[in-house]
């Protein structure tokens, strides 16, 4: 195993060498090149890399440009997970047969996708990944709908959110069902490990980012990405959304080991009202009208009941 | 631990399968990643027998569906080595959306194509319906009549695939069930001919050069995408040709058995002529002697490669002929058959004067008979000594209830 990466703070972490340049197409204020930057950041390893088709692909490959600093490959919507796990057996099949032309290297193997891409199209090919146990890191920049095309619903899209296929109007509040619990199901493969990031709280993600490299076998990672351009905030205020969407409890964070061992990994001292975190947002504006109010309470009710169940899986430690 | 090798006999007796699996196992395939299905599941099921058998030194990944088996092919050749794969029917049409990027991303892979009938309604039997779904899809297309050109087309499809002028993937396409299970004399070469025959694999902007990082799989907008298109058709056009020349001529000098894009039998002084794939070849090649002894002078033209098409040869073999039928197992679905149209394509601006008919025949594995194939022939001579065509210009052979004619 290679050396793990000393990080001391956040001004040498964000001042690493970038393998993901800065100069891309993605929106201002975009947490997917933040949560990207934290991943790569975390090790000085080699890197093989894929993308799925979605806001990172086409923000940083349009030919004859490419802002990747590291071996990297898209072929579709739903099998950036399936392109790494094919690289990895090359890998494989070429340390045994002694034709790597670095035999000294110790790449990291990671595929990236949208909600989208992981929740919906490509959710049968992570699968088949997890469950084979490649040697590779799948994450998820979960901003909780298809914003590349404009803003649809996926099955990450919670409830009560406006979205363009699911759009409140004068007889509805937008989506009608909850958010797929994406990390419970990955973990159900009994996976080494799986765990669930924000981009605010860097030292948890580096944490369990190094974790993640350090562990031989499939490991699963949800990140929450806050979109200006889809929930609606300003591209100033991407950070402050990832602060509300942990410390609401909305995205917690915890991580899985072996599919039992259950850490939740961040507990915030003062817990901020769900209704805060929606407030932030102009995908849940129309929740505030006297009608839909109903709806924050239930919020409110299905995060603490969600809170309350998480602990209990932890002191149970199933 | 080293693998071993396998002692084989001059002339062994597999089906087409087996051979196709044999063919993987000696060009010591670094990456196979496959989903079995009917009829080319022996393929995969022989390899991981290799596998397990400690023949086969590189990895062996059976996936959840024929569309990851591709994902998964490109990226194992975009990390930079051999890469082969199999399926049929309802798994190619999966495996549709990554057989266009892997020959976009110019990635060399070689897919075993056991032909198969398209549901619905559902059939497991052998017709060209899938061969048909990937003719625009930029790889190089084979196809083998028989287990041992099964086994030849292989090794050959991952030289011309690999070379680095070339890039592009290959399938090699056999009839189900007719060849990939029906077990006939093969003559093999040995381990070590056969690999260095194929050769090392030379990596090209391979992912796992760490000293040189390469993006794979852009975005090209209205800008550079068709130059980029049009660029992949240039090499199928201009530079492939050649190469299948050259690796067929290799091959020739290494197993005696030469292969051509049109394979001809008694064309030379031929009055008409059947045009067909697969192993219907053969049974027109008995067919044409046969007709021959009754005085019909009966030829045979063979398409050996199909993409990229070779019109000059097709437009060679058939230009003194009066009258020729092109065999399509396809149904057209509202046109004329597929090699109708490419055989046509062929002839059109040209001096020729033979009169074209096509023939729909041998959808879900129907039989296509010699006695199919004498009706045929005398349709052609007909239509030879009528100066023009005697009967519609396309007719479906061999299926019950009115006969069926269009055009």
């Amino acid at each position: 195993m290679s050396e793990m990466k000393k990080i001391k703070n956040l001004k040498e972490f964000s001042t690493s060498a970038d393998r993901f340049e800065g100069a891309n197409l993605l929106c201002p204020g975009c947490a997917h090149s933040i949560i990207v930057r934290e991943v790569l950041n975390a090790t000085n390893d080699d890197l093989v890399l894929a993308a799925s088709t979605g806001c990172l692909e086409v923000c940083t490959s349009v030919y004859p440009y490419t802002s990747w600093d590291a071996s990297w490959i898209h072929i579709g919507f739903e099998n950036s997970s399936t392109a790494v796990a094919g690289a990895e057996s090359m890998y494989n099949a070429l340390k045994t047969k002694g034709r790597l032309k670095q035999p000294e290297r110790n790449p990291k193997f990671v595929a990236f996708g949208g909600d989208g891409s992981s929740y919906d199209i490509g959710f049968q090919w992570i699968s088949g990944c997890m469950e084979r146990n490649h040697d590779m890191m799948y994450v998820v920049l979960d901003n909780e709908v298809y914003a590349n095309t404009g803003g649809q619903r996926s099955s990450s899209t919670p409830i009560g959110s406006s979205a363009t296929t699911s759009p409140a109007g004068k007889i509805s509040y937008g989506e009608k069902t909850n958010k797929k619990d994406m990390l419970g199901i990955m973990a159900a493969h009994n996976i080494p490990y799986a765990a669930q990031v924000a981009p605010n709280k860097w030292k948890d993600m580096v944490k369990k980012i190094q974790k993640g490299f350090a562990t031989e076998g499939a490991v699963f990672i949800n990140a929450v990405s806050p979109c200006t351009t889809e929930w609606k905030f300003d591209p100033k205020d991407t950070m402050h959304l990832a602060d509300l969407s942990t410390d609401s409890l909305v995205f917690p964070l915890y991580e899985i080991i072996g599919g039992k061992e259950f850490n939740i990994t961040y507990r915030p001292k003062n817990i901020v009202p769900v209704e805060e975190y929606l407030a932030a947002q102009g995908r849940f504006k129309h929740l505030f009208k006297d009608e839909y109010k109903y709806l924050i309470k239930e919020w409110q009710e299905r995060v603490d009941a969600n809170w309350a169940y998480l602990q209990r899986r932890e002191e149970a430690k199933v | 631990m080293a693998f071993d090798k396998i002692e084989l006999r001059d002339l062994e007796v597999w089906d087409g399968n087996f051979a196709a699996a044999q063919a993987l196992r000696q060009a010591q395939v670094d990456v196979v990643a496959a989903y079995p299905i009917t009829p080319s599941t022996p393929i995969v099921e022989g390899y991981a027998k290799f596998k397990s058998d400690n023949y086969i030194e590189g990895e062996f990944v059976m996936v959840e569906s024929e569309h990851a088996a591709m994902s998964a092919c490109i990226g194992a050749a975009a990390a930079g080595g051999r890469v082969a794969t199999a399926t049929s029917s309802q798994g190619l049409a999966l495996m549709v959306e990554t057989l266009y990027q892997a020959s976009g991303m110019r990635l060399p892979i070689v897919l075993n194509l056991v032909n198969r009938a398209l549901a619905a309604p559902l059939n497991v039997n052998g017709d060209h319906s899938d061969m048909y779904l990937t003719r625009d899809s930029g790889w190089i297309q084979l196809d083998a009549f028989s287990p041992q050109e099964a086994y030849d087309m292989n090794l050959i499809a991952f030289k011309v695939s690999e070379d680095h002028d070339i890039r592009l993937p290959a399938i090699v396409n056999q009839d189900g069930f007719m060849t990939s299970h029906t077990a006939q004399g093969v003559y093999p070469l040995t381990d070590d001919a056969a690999f260095e025959f194929v050769g090392t694999y030379k990596p090209m902007n391979d992912m796992l050069d760490f000293e040189h990082p390469v993006t794979h799989g852009v975005q090209t907008e209205e800008d550079w995408h068709f130059e980029h298109k049009a660029r992949q058709h240039n090499d199928l056009m201009v530079k492939v040709p050649s190469k299948i020349d050259e690796v067929f001529a290799d091959f020739e000098k290494l197993s005696g058995r030469k292969y051509n894009p049109v394979e001809c039998y008694d064309m030379a002084d031929a009055d008409v002529a059947v045009f067909c794939l697969g192993t219907s070849v053969e049974t027109a090649r008995e067919v044409a002697t046969e007709m021959r002894a009754k005085g019909i002078k009966a030829g045979v033209v063979g398409l050996r490669v199909i993409r990229p098409f070779p019109f000059m040869e097709v437009a060679d073999a058939l230009k003194d002929i009066k009258a020729v039928a092109v065999l399509d197992r396809s149904s057209p679905n509202g046109a004329a058959g597929a090699m109708f149209n490419e055989v046509a394509g062929s002839l059109i601006n040209t001096d020729s004067k033979v009169l074209l008919s096509g023939y729909v025949y041998g959808l879900g594995g129907r039989d296509l008979t010699k006695a199919n194939l004498v009706d045929l022939y005398k349709e052609l001579q007909a239509n030879a000594d009528a100066g023009k065509l005697t009967t519609q210009q396309q007719q479906f052979i061999g299926v019950r209830g009115p006969k069926l004619s269009y055009l």
